[in-house]
């Protein structure tokens, strides 16, 4: 509550007597500032766990100089091969994950929207996206490679999964918001299930779905370029083993690429987006 | 009413779908040529199932001691990293936003230069932050903030400076039209505009931090990670399984912490 408020409450509200009413009111006069200072405090409290001095600071900007300069020149030539071939990977899996999860997300968007199935079949659904989408793809990453081995096809697990707890979750959003008149009156025509979903339910929440796509592929594309960091294919692998060996040089060179990569995705969608208005 | 029919009527008809036909083939011919190249052994494929199952089991039951012992202080710095992260990132993104703002800066050069800078930070995935602050300022909590923050600025300004560029000229001009000074016409006629975009996107930001912040741990940027990847490394599944619940449990926490905080201020 700001002073405002409070300096005119006080002159219009008759005064508490009780205990209890007293310390209410002054909860509800001061709760935000309380919960600000509480605030404070607890960023101060992190702030000395986490060992931050100015000497580390400075210590970290002297570093940061000679970081940099042992970054320039990009060097895209030495390993030209592999960066090619991983960039084109983390892009093939970003393509397939996207379209894998949105042909899963379809029938499990249906089967977890409340207003059209019982709850014994969208609670285990939207518990399974609700999985898939509480833990980073790089964790989800960690598990396929330890399931499937290196390599490509866990990434491909990993953004599929990520996909559909994504893709899922704003689909069965957008089937909860459909207008059931129209489901009602494909029904009372005496249309069967498969019927209703098809001419009740997908017309009405189809238009959006490019729009989740391509959104999702953006973010598959993003993290197929980190995934390689565990072992789960892409550029990534290439990018951690040239920081490994101290290479930064061709760790700069890729960081480029993948801007590049990201900022032309970023452009090419918003074109999509355009035409699918 | 027909005049809204007639709209739609043209929007399917003539080059926009053409545009989409070509849009729907390019999309087909990336799938084929994808599924080509990446290299899918099908007998690894076949055998996920049983592979996930059998690490599952492995899981089964989780360690508790481990959870009190290890994975709690470790979370509770995961939840450290990503507040600070988040501050320092509103700090350092005010700013920016402002002058990335076309109602406010008209200068384009100045624009242009916020609007890379947002770009290139949003581009760079934060694990790969992770690894340049690493190299910089050795392992250690301190990576983790600065790679949260550099992630962040990106998302950040180009979210807020949307949101100052939405705000109405009406109040602005009202403050401007009695002489205020330019800090006042920021205070009182873009701020309270602001103000629930804001906190909304710092919340929203804060939200996504503590996800991302779960995993800089494996390039040795601070918090549960660090935990996560020892434990897979010595195959102490048990100890990994306290690990995930616990990860899970934080997000959905502050998921609805999140969600409620929100209401609260919009």
């Amino acid at each position: 509550m700001d002073a405002l408020t409070r300096r005119v409450l006080k002159t219009q509200e008759p005064v508490p007597t009780g205990g209890m009413e007293k310390v209410r009111r002054f909860f509800r006069f001061y709760g935000v500032q309380i919960l600000l200072f509480l605030f404070v405090v607890y960023v101060l409290f992190a702030l000395s766990r986490l060992g931050i001095s100015p000497k580390r600071i400075s210590e970290g900007f002297t570093q940061g100089k000679v970081f940099l300069s042992r970054l320039f020149p990009p060097d895209f030539i030495t390993r030209w091969d592999d960066i090619r071939h991983d960039m084109l990977e983390s892009l093939e899996i970003a393509v397939v994950a996207s379209i894998i999860g949105i042909l899963l997300s379809l029938p499990l968007g249906l089967l977890g929207a409340r207003n059209l199935m019982p709850s014994v079949v969208t609670w285990p659904v939207r518990l399974f996206i609700s999985l898939a989408r509480a833990f980073n793809p790089i964790i989800i990453g960690i598990i396929f490679v330890k399931a499937v081995g290196f390599g490509p096809l866990a990434g491909l697990l990993t953004l599929s999964v990520a996909s559909v707890g994504f893709i899922g979750k704003l689909f069965i959003e957008a089937v909860e918001e459909i207008s059931m008149k129209q489901v009602e009156a494909v029904r009372a025509s005496g249309a069967s299930f498969l019927s209703v979903i098809r001419f009740g339910v997908l017309p009405q929440v189809s238009a959006r779905f490019i729009g989740f796509g391509m959104y999702q592929f953006d973010s598959n594309l993003r993290n197929s370029t980190t995934l390689g960091i565990v072992g789960a294919g892409g550029i990534g692998g290439t990018l951690f083993a040239a920081y490994q060996r101290f290479d930064y040089r061709i760790v700069c060179a890729i960081v480029l690429l993948i801007i590049g990569l990201i900022i032309l995705d970023e452009y090419v969608s918003e074109r999509v987006r355009r035409v699918f208005q | 009413m027909s005049e809204n029919l007639a709209k739609e009527w043209k929007n399917h008809v003539g080059p926009k779908r053409a545009l989409k036909t070509v849009f729907y083939a390019i999309i087909i011919a990336a799938l084929v040529v994808s599924l080509r190249n990446i290299e899918i052994i099908p007998e690894f494929l076949k055998d996920t199932p049983e592979q996930l199952m059998d690490l599952f089991r492995r899981m089964w039951p989780i360690d508790v001691k481990f959870l009190w012992g290890f994975v709690a202080p470790s979370i509770l710095e995961t939840i450290h990293i990503a507040t600070l992260g988040t501050i320092a990132t509103l700090i350092i993104t005010f700013p920016l936003a402002v002058l990335g703002s076309k109602n406010i800066v008209r200068n384009e050069g100045i624009r242009y230069v916020m609007k890379f800078i947002f770009v290139a930070s949003r581009s760079v995935n934060s694990l790969i932050w992770a690894l340049f602050y690493v190299a910089v300022f050795g392992p250690g909590p301190v990576a983790g903030v600065m790679a949260i923050m550099s992630r962040s600025i990106g998302f950040v300004g180009k979210l807020l400076s949307e949101a100052i560029e939405e705000s109405s000229r009406n109040q602005i001009e009202a403050v401007i039209s009695v002489g205020a000074p330019p800090v006042s016409v920021f205070l009182k006629g873009f701020w309270p505009q602001i103000r629930p975009s804001f906190l909304s996107i710092a919340l929203l930001r804060w939200d996504i931090n503590i996800r991302e912040t779960a995993v800089l741990g494996i390039v040795g940027a601070g918090g549960i990670g660090l935990l996560l990847e020892s434990a897979i490394d010595v195959f102490h599944w048990p100890g990994v399984a306290a690990i995930l619940l616990s990860i899970f449990v934080v997000v959905l926490l502050a998921e609805f912490l999140v969600t409620n905080l929100r209401k609260k201020v919009i």
